[in-house]
């Protein structure tokens, strides 16, 4: 089963219905499966002998690595995983007089709440209940987004695969552990500088560590809170930053963070419509009310120049009468002058 | 003219009249491409790209689809304009700009399926395994969706050309509710884009990272839509001059209102990135390289466009208006480049860093050319540029 942030949520109600107590005022919060396990790096005991790399070679059948275990030259660049080293180890501090080297080892953290689950389109990781975040190639279209959203750096992809490329990364060796066989790293560590077990008792050794050794270790177990906690933890002597993990990274998981405005959407989707259409309706009613308008103004005038129009010919057939009597007028006036002078001949 | 048009290009006369400058040209950006993508399908993409564990995103995704997606958001800020707020003088662009969205969508699932690690998977998302709690799959979604919508809306012009009026009379009756879910979709995706980032707090340098990525990502989304109806103006007016119905007067007009919207725009995009600066209060890290680099970036490339295309509009100047289209347009995909793959991981150092290759660069320019190439036939043979006469006026 996978655990995406719904799933908690979704687990969460589901208990809350089965009991049957919806108790007011009760925190409800999903700390993750219980007696899930990790390992813990204890890099005060790491001497960079890279005995885990070839363990993890060979445990995954992968090419052998690059530098015989031994080999310091190795460490003077910094390198990361590929897609056939899952694991390394860098040297981020050199040896000087009172101080070793610092080395830490780098692969999956398998996080409590692994953002790469979260940011899969086709849920192709799963956060098992035993604590290996685990990846199904057979779903995987290969967008490489998890990649991009690890903040440890800790996932490759087979570029050179043409047809049937996959996400390669640390599984915690997950069949070992089921099989009840320790992960081919932590069995091959001389140092004892890795151990595998519960997380809750890796954490209470790590405390332990701290309380007994005070000068030997910073009082930090990287991975506990961390973006939500992780499987690995790590101790050590130095800030974290000079091993080049982010330090002060917020606690809240990463998936929060990744996922926050995604709630945004079914308020677009639902406020919308409305909104639109009657944005839509506003200016149709403007122009609906500039049109009426505009009628109206066409009509008044047409009435006014009506007005002056009859007005006009009132005046035109008043003027054209009154001519007419004028006329009249003189042709009676002319034709009596005219009798008159015949009358008078 | 609509004859002339609709019977444009020359009869047939041979393979001669075919080998134009143009068409020469074309056909050796796109076998180039089509032989890059043999090698990529049978080689891998460690043999074509410079992806690396460290940039699993690159051009392909950077410009296809970060940028592609961006500058293809003219068709729903042109009908939105039209058909939702009844700004009818725009209607002469809607039809060019919906068309030139439709191929950038085209384009973004193109760049897609040559990226993606198994191309062929690319519906598992929906009928396999969806997963929903990714930004990416809301992305997915929602260009899925917008694709069909923009192909519908594409669809007039083909039935008028076709002579089909009774499927146009019901395409013509779909237009509001199309362009209302057109601008849903790209509300949500456009904006996804951005928050697809929001998972790298530690990889995206702070200054362009921030809790209001979507937004930022929304609004110059707006901008480069409007700019590249500018860009598509000035070269589709040149190109189908003998087409366009509409005076020079009213063609202008339509750039000066197009520039007028794009200075608001960037004003708002400008003052949202100095509301992050503020909030997330990282005004100091501007003294920095990194800070340097922002300031090239939104001061060159959003500020001053905005500037420039709010004297341009008052000194009605067409050439002032076209300068801030292009500015902003390489505005936009020098945002979405920072983002993808710039100053992405901007801790490592330079010898890890990720520049394109010269094939990733290539299938890029194939994909653009084939988009340049299926405009001009569709806007050669269809209603694009003018109004069909049947359909003269019809809203």
């Amino acid at each position: 089963m996978s655990i995406s942030r719904r799933g908690f949520i979704g687990g969460a109600a589901a208990a809350a219905l089965a009991t049957g107590t919806a108790e007011a005022g009760t925190v409800k919060k999903f700390e993750g499966y219980p007696g899930r396990y990790g390992l813990l790096h204890d890099t005060t005991l790491c001497v960079g002998c890279r005995s885990c790399e070839v363990a993890c070679k060979e445990v995954n059948g992968l090419t052998p690595v690059e530098a015989p275990v031994g080999d310091t030259e190795i460490f003077d660049a910094v390198r990361r995983t590929t897609d056939t080293s899952l694991t390394v180890v860098n040297r981020y501090l050199e040896a000087d007089n009172d101080q070793p080297a610092v080395y830490r080892k780098l692969q999956c953290m398998h996080c409590n709440e692994p953002c790469c689950a979260t940011v899969c389109l086709v849920q192709a990781f799963e956060k098992t209940p035993e604590g290996p975040v685990l990846y199904h190639p057979e779903l995987c279209m290969g967008c490489r987004y998890c990649v991009m959203a690890c903040p440890y750096n800790a996932l490759a992809y087979e570029y050179d695969d043409p047809l049937t490329p996959k996400v390669m990364r640390c599984t915690m060796c997950y069949d070992r552990i089921k099989e009840g066989l320790l992960p081919g790293c932590a069995e091959a560590c001389p140092m004892g500088a890795i151990t595998f077990g519960g997380r809750e008792e890796l954490i209470e050794i790590a405390r332990e560590r701290i309380r007994k050794f005070p000068d030997r270790y910073i009082n930090h177990i990287f991975g506990e809170h961390e973006f939500g906690g992780t499987s690995w933890l790590l101790l050590s002597g130095v800030e974290f930053g000079k091993l080049d993990l982010e330090e002060g990274l917020t606690s809240e998981p990463l998936p929060a963070i990744a996922t926050s405005y995604l709630g945004v959407v079914p308020l677009v989707v639902t406020i919308y419509p409305g909104l639109l259409m009657g944005m839509h309706a506003f200016s149709k009613r403007q122009q609906a009310v500039a049109k009426k308008e505009r009628e109206e103004a066409v009509a008044q005038t047409l009435e006014a120049a009506e007005e002056a129009t009859q007005k006009k010919l009132a005046a035109a057939a008043d003027r054209a009468a009154k001519d007419k009597a004028r006329a009249v007028d003189t042709a009676v006036k002319k034709a009596l002058a005219e009798a008159e002078q015949g009358g008078e001949s | 003219m609509s004859e002339l048009t609709v019977d444009a290009g020359p009869p047939d006369a041979g393979l001669s009249k075919h080998l134009t400058p143009f068409n020469i040209i074309t056909g050796i950006i796109l076998a180039g491409g089509a032989v890059i993508l043999g090698i990529r399908f049978t080689q891998g993409l460690s043999a074509t790209t410079n992806l690396s564990h460290n940039y699993p995103w690159g051009l392909w995704i950077g410009f296809d689809v970060m940028s592609g997606v961006a500058l293809a958001a003219g068709g729903f800020v042109t009908s939105t304009a039209v058909y939702v707020f009844g700004m009818k003088e725009y209607k002469p662009v809607v039809r060019a700009a919906i068309l030139t969205g439709f191929l950038g969508y085209f384009l973004v699932v193109l760049g897609l399926l040559a990226d993606l690690g198994r191309p062929w998977r690319l519906p598992y998302a929906f009928i396999k395994s969806a997963g929903p709690t990714s930004p990416l799959f809301e992305v997915a979604l929602c260009v899925a969706l917008y694709l069909t919508v923009l192909f519908i809306e594409s669809t007039p012009a083909v039935l008028e050309w076709l002579g089909l009026k009774r499927w146009r009379k019901v395409v013509g009756s779909l237009t509001l509710g199309l362009t209302i879910f057109g601008l849903i979709l790209s509300t949500m995706h456009q904006s996804t884009l951005g928050a697809m980032f929001m998972a790298t707090p530690t990889k995206l340098h702070p200054l362009w990272y921030s809790p209001h990525i979507p937004v930022h990502y929304f609004v110059s989304a707006v901008a480069a839509g409007l700019a590249m109806v500018i860009v598509e103006g000035l070269f589709s007016h040149r190109a189908f001059h003998h087409q366009v119905e509409i005076s020079r007067q009213h063609f202008e007009n339509i750039n000066f209102g197009l520039a007028k919207a794009a200075s608001v725009t960037l004003g708002i995009y400008c003052a949202i990135k100095v509301v992050a600066l503020t909030l997330e209060d990282e005004w100091h890290l501007l003294a920095t390289g990194w800070g340097a680099w922002y300031l090239f970036e939104v001061i060159g490339f959003f500020l001053l466009p905005c500037a420039l295309f709010a004297v341009a509009y008052r000194e009605r100047k067409l050439l002032l208006v076209r300068v801030a289209a292009i500015i902003t347009v390489l505005g936009i995909m020098l945002n979405r480049f920072n983002a993808t793959f710039i100053v992405f991981n901007w801790k490592l150092p330079a010898a890890e860093r990720y520049m394109p290759s010269w094939m990733e660069i290539w299938v890029t320019m194939a994909f653009i050319t084939f988009a340049v190439v299926v405009f001009r036939w569709i806007a050669n043979h269809m209603p694009i540029m003018y109004e069909h006469p049947d359909w003269k006026g019809d809203h």
